[in-house]
């Protein structure tokens, strides 16, 4: 029995694309074991999620084993065994993020959406998860969609979101790119390959900057 | 209190209201790789020495000296030295380095540079957590753009000094932030620990003498240089140096990032942060992080050192000042950090997998109201068969938040089991709540 759902075959063309990406990022490590990770996302920006196609071409690129593969893919929580939706949503459920108001926002969105936990909805729009903390607290609670940051959130903002998402409107994040990618194009950042946006969007959020510009209004300096 | 009252000191900070302070030409109008011009002009040795005599210790929570780490690096072992930055922020209450990856990444890339070079090392890494998109975009674009002003590649600035860095996206584990962890995930395995020894220092990365360090103590390297070691151990107290960057979130007024040398108060902090949200008081905090064990209002003067926070029972950690107002239920707080320990577990060593498993099943009995005194002391016995006998912090992290909760709440517990559940309404705890 598969860990993962079988996926599609690749066709020769796309499998060609992916092998020279593969050849791209193992050129960067100095053992090439060290591209798993990379590759893995790179298989789920081609899948939306994890499959043993994708298992099996990881396995071929790197000369491992389907198992060891396997091994590492279960462990690490991006890696998704089902598919996700063009839309990732997260809930910070961590305890300062619960306790402001992030269980709320979980409860009203999941009931929302009428899906849980690393649940995607059926026409493949929306998935959910009960995140961990996200580095993001100064800003709780947190969401991410696409592991881009939407910060102090509600629940009425949350489902708000989540219906512009599904209707084609535009909501950029707080602090990231202009517009939201897919989650496949997100998985291929992760693998490594920039999609020119790093230039988009605020450079920090109004929280990030609350000491320096108290400082500055005090004459604060340091020597 | 003091008779002077501390004051934020920006250093790491300054720059992040700039609209454009993560672009190569606005780190270069505040000066920017100009300490790398002078680091490149010095013997590594000397590098060494003043990050030594600065006193800077780690930033990521453990506080061992920087300097002293770089000591310890295996010499003559015929493998190559490699530079790791643990950009894996991930414990709960801990926010700093994703703001500064993503408002000025090339302090850090200067950081990475300079630090290559005086340990002799031709190949770094920054391993950032993958669930932060956008801090890999900025971290990705300064890396490039250091690389077009030939800051990095081949004989950078002419010095002869070749490196080339990495930025390695991880993929969600808060384990990897362990350091042994983290290197067997860039080494494409399950981030578990390894046992220790040999530290990384000595087989590392491919089994290479490593330097792991920190966002933040990377990221202080260059004004170290820049401005001296004396400069840095000008701040702070005797044995804890330097600035730091101290993350207020919470029931906190203005939550935010306040950058102050160490030593400074939470009271201090809090005044600055404009207090506990109106109409509200403290009820419990943690200096650094969730694995640190709590602290209440009786607190609020302890300087914010390692020293200190020490002495009065906890640990600095990460600086990560998570402020709980009278409304939250503490247990509830602790069940969920359990939780997350739980999750987090790698599996690999007895006592943390079955330790946190049984805590997060008692803890969730007991905060539907169904326990007895006699089971905090259970509770207390398990954390302790977890504290020193797992196999990395990431089990003795679990125990803070029980240790410390039956310490200071006991009361509240046996509230919860008078009361048949949860006393508190946590509708009240939310940042809309009353």
């Amino acid at each position: 029995m598969s860990h993962f759902p079988e996926g599609s075959p690749y066709d020769v063309e796309t499998r060609q694309r992916l092998e020279q990406d593969a050849k791209d990022i193992i050129a960067r490590y100095p053992q090439t074991r060290s591209a798993l990770l990379p590759l893995l996302h790179l298989v789920q920006s081609q899948d939306g999620h994890i499959t043993q196609q994708g298992v099996e071409f990881c396995a071929d690129a790197l000369g491992i084993s389907q198992a060891q593969v396997v091994g590492v893919a279960t462990f690490y929580t991006q890696y998704k065994r089902a598919p996700m939706g063009e839309y990732h949503v997260g809930v910070c459920i961590n305890t300062l993020c619960a306790v402001l108001g992030g269980d709320e926002i979980w409860e009203s969105l999941s009931e929302h959406v009428g899906v849980g936990h690393d649940q995607a909805t059926e026409d493949g729009k929306i998935s959910l998860e009960r995140l961990e903390c996200n580095a993001a607290c100064d800003y709780a609670p947190v969401m991410m969609v696409n592991w881009e940051f939407y910060d102090n959130q509600t629940p009425e903002s949350a489902k708000a979101l989540v219906d512009d998402l599904r209707a084609g409107r535009p909501v950029p994040p707080t602090r990231g790119a202009n517009g939201i990618c897919s989650f496949k194009e997100a998985s291929r950042v992760l693998a490594g390959f920039n999609d020119g946006r790093a230039h988009e969007g605020v450079q920090a959020g109004p929280e990030s900057v609350v000491g320096v510009e108290l400082a500055k209004e005090k004459g604060w300096e340091a020597p | 209190m003091g008779s002077t009252m501390t004051t934020l000191a920006p250093v790491l900070t300054k720059n992040w209201d700039q609209a454009d302070s993560f672009t190569r030409t606005a780190y270069e109008r505040n000066g920017g790789y100009q300490p790398l011009r002078k680091a490149l002009g010095m013997e590594p040795s000397a590098i060494i020495d003043a990050v030594k005599d600065s006193g800077l210790r780690g930033r990521g929570g453990a506080g061992f000296p920087t300097g002293m780490k770089w000591g310890f690096l295996a010499q003559g072992t015929g493998k190559p030295t490699y530079l790791v930055v643990n950009a894996d922020e991930s414990e709960p209450g801990t926010c700093k380095d994703i703001p500064l990856m993503m408002a000025d990444p090339h302090v850090l890339v200067e950081g990475v540079i300079i630090s290559s070079y005086a340990i002799g090392a031709h190949q770094a890494f920054i391993y950032v957590r993958g669930e932060v998109l956008h801090v890999i975009r900025r971290l990705r674009q300064a890396v490039q753009e250091a690389y077009d002003a030939g800051y990095l590649g081949k004989d950078i600035l002419g010095s002869g000094f070749d490196l080339d860095l990495v930025v390695h996206a991880g993929a969600g584990a808060y384990i990897c932030g362990e350091e042994t962890a983290l290197l067997d995930s860039l080494e494409g395995f399950r981030g578990q620990p390894r046992l220790k020894p040999p530290f990384p220092a000595v087989a590392g990365l491919y089994g290479g003498p490593t330097v792991v360090n920190n966002v933040e103590s990377i990221a202080s390297v260059p004004a170290i240089v820049d401005r001296g070691a004396d400069w840095f151990a000008s701040m702070g107290t005797e044995k804890s140096k330097g600035f730091g960057i101290f993350s207020l979130s919470g029931h906190v007024t203005r939550p935010g990032q306040y950058e102050a040398p160490l030593g400074i108060t939470l009271r201090e902090l809090l005044e600055m942060a404009g207090g506990v949200r109106e109409g509200h008081e403290l009820k419990f905090w943690t200096p650094g992080g969730s694995s640190t064990p709590i602290f209440t209002a009786e607190h609020l003067d302890v300087p914010l050192d390692f020293e200190s926070v020490g002495a009065a029972g906890s640990m600095l950690g990460t600086r990560a000042l998570q402020i709980f107002d009278e409304t939250t239920c503490v247990l509830r707080a602790v069940l969920r950090w359990t939780e997350f320990y739980a999750h987090e577990s790698c599996g690999k060593c007895t006592p943390c997998r079955e330790g946190t498993y049984w805590l997060k099943q008692m803890l969730k009995r007991l905060e539907a109201g169904q326990g007895s005194e006699e089971d905090l002391s259970t509770l207390n016995d398990i954390a302790d068969n977890i504290l020193g006998r797992s196999f990395c912090a990431l089990g003795d992290g679990a125990t803070s938040p029980i240790h410390s909760s039956i310490k200071y709440f006991r009361e509240e517990y046996l509230e919860h089991f008078s009361h048949g559940g949860c006393p508190f309404d946590h509708a009240k705890s939310t940042k809309w709540g009353a």
